[in-house]
Order: C-alpha cells, then structure tokens, then sequence
C-alpha cells in the first residue's frame, strides 16, 4: 500500500500533528459545521456564476456553463517551500527558452549531440518557418506553465512543461478573490501573498517584448479563436484585467508591414498579439490555407519584424513530452547549473529497451501521448483494470513514439470539503512564470484537485476541481 | 543563359471582395547558379507589405489589396543570368537544418507503393547515387500528363494513377527521399522551354534532395535531369503549398477564377549587355 | 472601440428591439383577426406576415397562416431569425461576446431574459397564452433597456447600443403601420369606416400606446391623427421623427467623441430634416404605404452606412 504525503497532517509521536503552514487552518475547519459549509459552498458557486467564470470540457460537449467544481478549502505553502520552487522554476523557464533561441538560431545543443536531432526538426511542433528568427528579447515562451506534483516534504517533480499558452491563470484570481470576499478572517489571520498583481505583471511582460519598431507605448492584444472557444471566458477575463482589447482573427489585418486592428475610429496598430490559438491556424498564408480564425499575412509581418506574438509561433517544440525528458540537459548545457526541480524519470516507448520495460511493467505506470494534453489518452496503470490495460497495450505497440511512461507517483493530499466531511484528495500545482525582459513569478498558481477519492487524475475535464493557493510571507 | 521571365497571374472575382492579401516567393533564390539583372513584381491597386528573407533563404514579399476589389494581377518580369551547376545548389544562404525536411506533408506521405518504389536506393553507392535512381524511379512511375491530378493530389494518389505533372513528380520524390532517409524539398520555379520539346512548362517546379558533402542537389523527374542553365529557382517548401510563389486570401463571399500566363525566352547576351 | 465590439453592441439593441416587434405582431394580429372576416379581405394574419416580411419563409415551412402556426413562428421558432427566440438567443449571446462592455446588470437582464425563454420553450403550448408571451417580451425588452439606460457609461458602446435601437424602431414601427396597408388595400371604401377605425385602434393598444393617443389627440380615431402620431409627433416613443432624432443625436455625439465627422451624420441630418418638414397631407397626398415603403428604404441605407463607418473596420 503506497502511503501518500498529507501535507497538512504528519504523523508524530502524539499520532498526528499539523504541519506549520496549515497551524491556523485546523481552528478554521473545525468551526465550520456542515451546514454552514454548505451554504458557503452555494455562495462560492452564486459568485462563480455571477462573475461568468464557466468551463466547457472539450471535446464532451455538454454544457458550455458548466462551473468548474471550486474547493474551499486552501492549498499552503510556506515561503521557504515556496522560495525553492520559484527558483526552480524560473530557472526551468530560462532554459526553456535559450533551448528554443538555440534550436531556431544554430541548434549548438544538437551539434554537442545532447539532444537527438529527430526529437527537435521531426518533431510536429517545430516550425521550419521561423527558423532563423530570434523574436524580440530572445523570449519565445513568455508564459511558462510548469506542473508540478509532490510526494514529500522537500520532494517536488516537474510533471510537463507547458510552453504555449497554458490556461488556468484566470481560476488562480479568481479562487483568491472569492475566498477573500468569502473568509476575510482567514486572510487576516494569515499573511498571505497577493497574486492580484498577475494581469498586470502580464501587460507589462508583453509590452516588454514589443518590436523595435513600435515606437511609444505598445498596443498589446488577446487573439482568441472566439465566443465558441472553451476558455473565451479566461481570454475574455484577461482582456478585462490588463485593460486590453480581446480581438478575433477577423479583428486584426495587415497592411504595409504592419498588424492593424479595425476599430470604430479606424485603424490602430497593434504592436505584441497574445494569441490563444494554435499555430497551424494563426495565419493561412504560413500554415494551413484553411483557416478561418487567423490573420492573413500576420507571419510576415512577425517574421519581418513589426509584430511580436506571444507565444512565439514553434514555442512548442519545448513542451513536447519527449523533449521534457532533456530539460535537465538544458539546464545543464546553457545555464551550467544543476537542476532544482527533477523530472519525473521518463521511458520513451520509441526507444526499444524502454518499451521492453514499459510493456513488462504497464500495469504500475502511468502511460501518456507524447502530444496529448487535459488527460486524454492516458493511461493510469494501478487504476486500471486488467481489460483497459490490455486495450492500451495495443495501442502503444501499433505506435510506441508516440508514447512516454512514467512511475505512478505518490502525488501529495491535501484536506478537501466532500460529501462527508473533510478527507485527504490528490493534488498538484501550475504556477504560471512570466518571460519578458525579467523574469516573474507570483507567489501562487492553480491547485487542481482529484475530487474522486483515490483518483490521481486533477484534470477539468476529467472531474477534477480547482483551490486557492496560497504562499505564506516570512 | 540569359533567360527573360513574363509571368502573369490575374485574379478574376465574380462579387468585389473586401480586401485581399497576398505573400509572394517571386524573387529569384540568390545562388551561384543565377544573378538578376532586371527583376520587378507588380501588382495591382496594392499596398507593399512586409519583406524579409526567411530561414530557409527565401525572399518574401506581402501585399494588400483594399476593396472592393474584382480583379487583382500580378506581373513578374525580368531577366536572370543562369549557370549550369549541375543541380548543386552552391552559395546558397539558409538557416534551415536538412534534418527538418524530413517531415512529410499530407501531400508527400509516403504509402505501401512509395515505400517500394523507395527500394530503388537500396544498394546505391553513397546519397548521390540514391537520389538519382530515385529520380528515375519517379519519372519511370509517372507518366507526364497534364490534366489528370490537380493541385490538391498527393504523392501516393499520383503514383496509384502512374500519371501527372510536375508537381506530382515533385511530391512523389520527395515521398520516396524521406522514405530513403534522405532531407527532400520542393522547389518552384521557371523553365526555359527550349525548341526539342524536351521540357514542358514554363511555371516549373522540381525536387530537391540533400545530399551530406554536396548539400542541396535539385532533381527534375519531370524532364529525367538535374537543374541547369534553363532553370531559374525561386523558393522551397515542405510541398507545394509550402513553396507556392503565390499565397493569397481574399476575404469576401466572390468565387476566385484565375488565369495564369508564363512566358520565359532565352535573350541574346549582346542584347542584355546593352541595356 | 473594436468596431466587432461595436457591431455586437449595436445588435444586441436591435434584436432586443426586434424581439419586441414580433411581439407586437402577434398581438396585432391576434386583434385583428378577433374581426369577423369578409369577403375580400385577404387572410389578417397573412398581411401581418406579410408586413414584417417573413411571408414566404412561413408559407415555406407551415403552409396554411392559422394563429397557431404564427405563433410558433413568430414565437418559439428557431429557424425564423425574427421570432422573439431567435432574437433573444441572439442578443444575448452578442452580450456573451462583449460581457465586459456591459454592466452586470445589463448582462443579468439579457442572460435571465434568455434562462426564462429557456423554461418557456419547455413549457406545454396548452398553458401559454399569447398574451402571456407577448407581455413576458415586452418585460424584458422593457428591463434590458432599463438597465442599459440605467447603469451604462454613456461611451461610444452606449451610442452604438441606442443607434441600433433607433434605427430598429424607426423600421418596425413603419413595418407596423404598414399592416393597415395589406389589411385595407383591396377596398378602398373602407377607409373611414368604424372598422377601419377598429383596426387602427387595435395597431394603437399593440404598439402600447393607446391611451397616450388619447392623451395627445382626444376625440375620433382617424388615420390623419394616427399617422401623425406614429410618424411626425416627437412626443411618441416610438414616432419615426423620434426614432431618426434619436438617431442623428447619438450619431453626433460619437463624432464629438471621435473628433471626426462622417457622411453618416450628414446622411442622419439630411433624414431629420426630411421628416421634420413633413406634413400629414403630405404623407397621404404620396400615399401611406409608399411613403412607408420609401422611409423604410431609406431607414435602411441609413443602417448601411453606419455598419460601414463604424462596423465592419473596413474603413
């Protein structure tokens, strides 16, 4: 029986005692009966309503104001605790990006042979179109989404790096703000960090990486496919926050080297894009002639230097779950440092050897699609049953590069309102670390929680739900 | 050779569309194998965009059209000094790595057949050797006929018909490279039709093939040769679509008819030298 | 602002509106159709179909104009883009689109509007009245437009909002009095008649504004005094000299605001000149339903023009 680390309960010579960061909490659970609960409960979801924050789970269907389930109940780090992950995940984010400067510039980390060449120009998310490019500041992912999980006190393991556009950020603002609206008291007993500052930590991030050509205060845009889109509420919210214009493809048009959106008073330049679509769709004159929800021309204008677009487009040949397994490497090759976070140990079942192991062993690892994302086409091995098993053991052997295993982790628990009470649930952590000409990090980011008992699988679209986090200062 | 380009493309609309916009590769590669000496791209009722040259030594060119629009043409005109480098694309300027061109497309994925017509490189001597017995390959699988594939036929869907142009050649050896192991690319560009008959259109387009120690090395299954003095070369891609001279939206409901007419004429030295 | 923003805005406003109008329609002809019918008289509930320019898309879909088949067409159904679901689906999910130009209680009125219509549809026809329906639309275009006025920064949004509501207005309230036209056309020698004056008093208790004729006018009920109550009085809400005034005044404010002005406020002012310089005989010396028809063509290329200075960005 695997024992899970409970990271507000530890076991002590009394039989239990509570770890510091949560000393306050107990008191605060304890006066909460389940009456009261429950009606915080419904005022926590009457303010999510109210405020429009829904989440349609892709590819289900279903409906589109479906809430994303909220737990009250908070996830604590202290500030040490904390100040090792900030490290660690800057640190990650900064070789993130040489790594993509590096593989678009002259790809030294492949001639030094520490990464296989295949894995980078074969890989689907390299972008032969911008090879050559350095986009401005040399910041290709400038929000870094790192998933993190923990399995002890000072145990923490890198799950996958998201280097595109990760959503979530919307849920870790407004978790912090129903709670305080909800439980001031707790927020005058403990002193917690702010993360209200996000929106504008990330205008300033983007105005930082504005072109040399944009001259005066940068025009900063959200592109988002549109209303259909299952996170328009987060794009919608940021929009709103930094005080920037949410634009759709057909918003935005170029002219004479330059991006330009139509508004009521004609047209006005736009200097830096955060877009929230994928590559292949952000400009059908680059990538595929078919879309309908990106701009025209936009990739020559990128590429020549009027616009900045962020992520940059080929970002994403750093996120792949195959490449995640170099990181350590990265870190090592450009920084010369050791890494602070470690990985997960990886198998590649594109490698023979690893596919040996992997098949022998299916039932204890957790199986993932190098290119999937949310927990799709995932496989949980002790969670499963011996039929799913088998199904997917098939699946891998009609195409193992397409597949990475990993041990099935002993991810941390934390306390979570359920319907009985209050019972440990499995947890993990997205902090969202912003590149631009610095390099930032709030002090919080998104819980996500396996609200099924016994569940190690914290995805939304899988039932998982969301908490506040909070980063105690000293 | 001294080979003189006229190439128009015209855009008919049947409603005015609101605005087009467009992204050119029209502009000779700069290469050992050619020099420009006069070369202008045209169009009409258009704004000049952005220009660059991007990794993989391609210069580009953008352009807008603001609407209502109903006809938009494009006039290429100019003349190329050209050398035979026997297909070796030398003095090329790129940043590209030969590694990504392994990446297939829809339209060069390689089915059962192309696997086995990539057999043809087993038992060569060296990359070299390769790439020529599967140019062969090629051009021994695919009859040139105009008018049986259209722009949309892949590699696999040419060969299944053991017909098409040169395009399909195009795709279908770099199919049968990368199934070889070989860094392929599509290339555009023009061809001087010479009196023989031997070569048969004026928009061209061929196959590239890298080749370790030589580097690019162009290969034209359509004409059973490499690229000489009769090519001129303009830009490179994954396929087709990836190397198209001419990419264009136009945003509006009107159906796009187009009309395309290139010219290109051998031009006496003595001529040229006087202008 | 993003001229999309703008657009949403603007349509939001009319489809409110239009919702509003359907309404207005059903309960028309519901009135009218109360009449014993002649000989003669085309089918009351066709020329209302024919009036708000739905008719063929109706005959397509239900054949036969009986009361119930209006309803549902001018009502629940989907495929009509003018019934009172459509436009309320529609309006609210432009809303959706630019939540954040819109107050919280704007965005309650459109999203409750919509959850209700939601609990109507599931409701058994056989326990839904039509004046049931059209009083529960004119609530809520009655509360969306309260809290637009009521809680909305008076920005460009807001002018955008009301120029869409204005230049809806001005049409539905001419496509309304041009149900009279295809109702009376065939017989000309009842016009005058009590049952004229029947029908023009039912087209008064539809658009809610029975009692403030009454105010206004007092004594018979004639088309003279109709029409210029409908058309030319700029005490009348719903009088197409207030719907164009409307029009022109919010159209200059934005040229205030852009510091910029556009053939559209020219165009606006030329229109208001146009009405304010009209007389009742005037109208009657063209004829009603061509003098309705012509304004309604202009209405609309006043709605050309706005979309394409401020609307679709192509500028």
């Amino acid at each position: 029986m695997t024992t899970y680390f409970n990271e507000m309960y530890q076991a002590s010579s009394s039989g239990k005692s509570v770890r510091p960061p949560y000393a306050r909490l107990e008191d605060w659970m304890k006066s909460m009966p389940a009456e009261l609960r429950h009606m915080k409960q419904a005022e926590a979801e009457a303010l999510f309503r109210r405020i429009g924050i829904t989440f349609a789970v892709y590819g289900e269907g279903g409906d589109p104001d479906r809430l994303i389930p909220f737990d009250m109940f908070p996830r604590v780090f202290t500030s040490s605790e904390w100040s090792r992950l900030e490290r660690g995940i800057k640190q990650r984010a900064r070789a993130l990006n040489a790594f993509l400067v590096d593989v678009y510039g002259r790809g030294e980390i492949i001639r030094a042979g520490r990464i296989p060449s295949k894995l980078v120009y074969q890989n689907a998310a390299y972008e032969k179109a911008v090879a050559g490019f350095r986009p401005p500041k040399g910041v290709y992912s400038h929000i870094v989404g790192i998933d993190l999980v923990r399995t002890g006190p000072d145990d923490f393991f890198v799950l996958e790096d998201n280097c595109r556009t990760p959503s979530g950020v919307s849920y870790m603002l407004e978790n912090r703000e129903i709670m305080m609206r909800m439980f001031p008291d707790l927020f005058r007993e403990n002193r917690i960090q702010p993360v209200e500052q996000y929106p504008e930590l990330l205008r300033r991030t983007f105005a930082s990486v504005a072109p040399d050509k944009c001259d005066g205060e940068p025009t900063v845009v959200i592109l988002t496919p549109g209303h259909f889109n299952s996170a328009y509420y987060e794009h919608s919210f940021l929009a709103d926050l930094m005080g920037v214009e949410l634009v759709e493809g057909q918003d935005l048009f170029v002219e004479g080297g330059f991006v330009w959106m139509r508004t009521t008073e004609g047209p006005r330049r736009v200097d830096v894009i955060y877009r929230r679509i994928d590559d292949a769709f952000i400009d059908p004159l680059c990538f595929r002639p078919d879309s309908m929800l990106g701009v025209p021309g936009l990739m020559d204008v990128y590429r020549s230097g009027g616009v900045t677009i962020c992520s940059a487009p080929g970002a994403g040949v750093a996120d792949d779950k195959a490449v995640y397994t170099f990181v350590p490497e990265m870190i090592r090759f450009y920084l010369g440092e050791e890494p602070i976070l470690q990985n997960v140990p990886t198998w590649q079942c594109g490698k023979s050897d690893d596919l040996k192991y992997v098949l022998e062993n299916l039932a204890e690892l957790v199986v993932k699609e190098v290119h999937g994302s949310g927990g799709y086409g995932m496989l949980v091995g002790p969670k499963s049953t011996k039929d799913e098993v088998e199904a997917f053991r098939a699946r891998i052997i009609a195409d193992p590069g397409n597949y990475i295993a990993q041990p099935t982790l002993a991810l941390s628990t934390t306390p979570t309102f359920v319907a009985e009470g209050i019972a440990p649930r499995h947890v993990d952590l997205r902090p969202y670390c912003l590149v631009g000409e610095r390099i930032e990090l709030v002090p919080g980011g998104l819980t996500r929680v396996a609200l099924t008992e016994g569940s190690l699988v914290v995805n939304s679209s899988q039932g998982g739900g969301v908490k506040d986090t909070w980063v105690l200062a000293e | 050779m001294l080979l003189t380009v006229d190439h128009v493309t015209r855009y008919r609309y049947d409603h005015p569309v609101r605005g087009v916009a467009q992204s050119h590769r029209l502009t000779p590669s700069i290469f050992d194998g050619q020099r420009v000496l006069s070369w202008s791209v045209m169009v009409s009722d258009a704004t000049k965009g952005a220009q660059f040259r991007d990794g993989a030594g391609d210069a580009l060119q953008s352009w807008t059209v603001k609407g209502p629009v109903s006809v938009v043409e494009v006039r290429v005109r100019g003349t190329v000094e050209t050398h035979d480098l026997a297909g070796v694309l030398r003095g090329h300027r790129e940043s590209v790595p030969p590694d990504a061109y392994l990446t297939d497309t829809p339209a060069t994925a390689a089915d059962l057949a192309l696997r086995d017509l990539s057999a043809a490189a087993k038992g060569t001597e060296g990359p070299l050797a390769a790439a020529h017995a599967l140019a062969g390959a090629v051009a021994d699988a695919i009859v040139y006929r105009p008018g049986v594939t259209e722009a949309r036929t892949t590699a696999a869907e040419a060969l299944a018909l053991g017909e098409g142009v040169c395009q399909d050649h195009a795709h279908a050896l770099i199919a049968v490279a990368r199934a070889a192991g070989l860094p392929a690319r599509y290339v555009s560009g023009y061809l001087f039709a010479d009196q023989e008959g031997a070569a048969y259109e004026a928009a061209h387009a061929w196959a590239e093939v890298y080749v370790a120690g030589l580097g690019w090395v162009g290969f034209d299954p359509a004409n059973r040769c490499c690229p000489d003095a009769r090519y001129i070369r303009l830009g490179s891609g994954f396929d087709a679509q990836d190397a198209a001279p001419i990419r264009g939206v136009a945003r509006g409901p009107g159906h796009e008819a187009l009309e395309v007419s290139v010219t290109v004429t051998e031009t006496a030295a003595q001529a040229q030298s006087q202008q | 602002m993003l001229s999309r923003t703008a657009d949403n805005l603007f349509w939001i406003a009319r489809y409110m509106e239009r919702a509003e109008t359907a309404a207005r329609l059903l309960e028309v002809g519901s009135r009218i159709a109360l009449l014993p019918s002649a000989a003669g008289y085309r089918n009351e509930w066709d020329s209302l179909l024919q009036a708000s320019g739905n008719a063929d898309s109706f005959a397509r879909k239900y054949g036969e104009p009986v009361q119930r088949n209006i309803e549902s067409f001018l009502f629940f159904d989907r495929d009509n883009a003018n019934s009172v679901a459509s436009c309320i689906t529609t309006a609210r999910e432009n809303a959706r689109i630019v939540r954040t130009a819109l107050t919280a209680q704007v965005w309650d009125a459109l999203n409750s509007a919509f959850q209700e219509l939601r609990h109507l549809e599931r409701t058994p026809r056989s326990e839904l009245e039509l004046s049931r329906l059209t009083e529960w639309t004119m609530r809520h275009s009655a509360m969306v437009r309260g809290a637009i006025d009521a809680t909305l920064l008076r920005n460009d949004g807001w002018d955008f909002l009301n120029l869409g509501y204005h230049l809806e207005r001005a049409d539905n309230t001419a496509r309304l009095m041009d149900v009279k036209y295809y109702v009376l056309l065939p017989k000309v020698d009842f016009v005058g008649s009590g049952y004229d004056n029947y029908q023009w008093t039912t087209m008064l208790r539809a658009m809610g504004a029975h009692r403030a004729f009454h105010w206004a006018y007092g004594g018979e009920v004639t088309a003279a005094k109709i029409a210029h109550f409908l058309i030319l009085n700029p005490q009348s809400p719903r009088s197409l000299i207030t719907c164009v005034a409307g029009l022109s005044d919010h159209l200059d404010r934005l040229a205030k605001a852009y510091g910029a002005c556009t053939p559209a406020q020219e165009a606006a002012r030329a229109m208001r000149e146009g009405i304010e310089t009209l007389t009742v005989e005037g109208i009657f010396d063209e004829g009603l339903h061509e003098f309705l028809s012509r304004f309604i063509g202009v209405n609309a290329d006043m709605g050309a023009l706005v979309r394409n200075t401020y609307l679709d960005g192509d500028r």
